[in-house]
């Protein structure tokens, strides 16, 4: 069989730029909430409950949070003041609305100005998104909780929150 | 004996005594067996028996949804446990789970943490040796 190479070079760059092009739509898509990169963060954060992404609440959300870890949705939680510091300024400068993000502005939806929500689940917009949702898909036993999002967000450890 | 054979004995026994006793995870079983003996005269060491016990017992005492350690840690120590939240919590036996009890402060963060949540207050040194004592065996 004969394959002209010009038709094979020009198939793989149309391949080539279509993912490129697709990767960016998803890094920059509505969906795309940045992982946490931070050490002490992802330790912290991420021991008991994945390390949910800053963008997904405002800077005063992740401020009240921080300083009510000894009653964090019923957990103690409290860190030592030097890690608690650290793990605060992360939080509020990769907040939803801290300066030039944009990847936060769809879960802000509904939620007013200097509110500092703390529920991520309790939003409008995460609300909205999740009515689908049947009771007993909650209740399964791979979910079983609604912070456990990795349960039915497959990426969602790597930024992703796509309807799976 | 000459000096130099008293150095070399000294150099040596130094060596045992500290390969013995150097690691982290032992510095850390020394000062909880110094607290448990100064608490009671009579302590005479960790009990891994009865650190299983301490972990399997459903005590009841801290929060309704977490009454023993094995509510997050699962039935087997050799084996993956899940948190309330459902993420997965590594082992915690030591053989299953090499990494583990290095870190002191981490240690006491999570005796700190879970002993208030499945007993409602805090572990005795005694306690918290026994279970680490339960884990290294494992």
């Amino acid at each position: 069989m004969n394959i002209p190479i010009r038709s094979v070079v020009a198939g793989l760059l149309v391949i080539g730029l279509t993912a490129a092009v697709l990767t960016k739509a998803r890094a920059g898509g509505d969906d795309y909430f940045p992982p946490v990169k931070d050490k002490p963060t992802v330790d912290e954060c991420g021991s008991c409950h994945m390390a949910f992404p800053p963008a997904m609440l405002p800077a005063a959300s992740w401020q009240r949070m921080m300083v009510e870890l000894d009653d964090h949705f019923g957990d103690n939680a409290s860190l030592d003041p030097q890690t608690a510091a650290h793990v605060t300024r992360y939080l509020v400068d990769n907040a939803a609305d801290a300066g030039g993000r944009r990847y936060g502005r769809k879960l802000m939806k509904g939620v007013p100005a200097g509110a500092s929500p703390q529920r991520i689940t309790e939003l409008p917009k995460w609300v909205r998104e999740h009515d689908e949702v049947s009771r007993s898909e909650w209740q399964h036993k791979d979910v079983g909780s609604k912070a456990n999002c990795p349960a039915c967000h497959v990426d969602a450890n790597d930024g992703y929150f796509e309807d799976d | 004996m000459t000096p130099t054979r008293y150095a070399i004995g000294f150099l040596c026994a130094f060596g045992l005594a500290s390969t013995a006793i150097g690691g982290p995870r032992e510095t850390l079983i020394d000062r909880y067996a110094a607290a448990a003996k100064a608490a009671d005269p009579g302590f005479s060491g960790f009990s891994a028996a009865r650190g299983e016990t301490l972990h399997r017992t459903q005590h009841n005492t801290g929060k309704a949804d977490t009454p023993a350690c094995t509510s997050c840690h699962g039935n087997d120590a050799l084996s993956a446990g899940r948190t309330r939240t459902r993420k997965p919590i590594e082992p915690m036996a030591l053989s299953v789970s090499p990494e583990r009890y290095k870190d002191a402060a981490k240690v006491e963060k999570w005796f700190k943490r879970n002993c208030d949540e499945v007993l409602g207050r805090e572990c005795t040194s005694l306690e918290k040796g026994d279970w680490l004592a339960y884990m290294m065996n494992q």
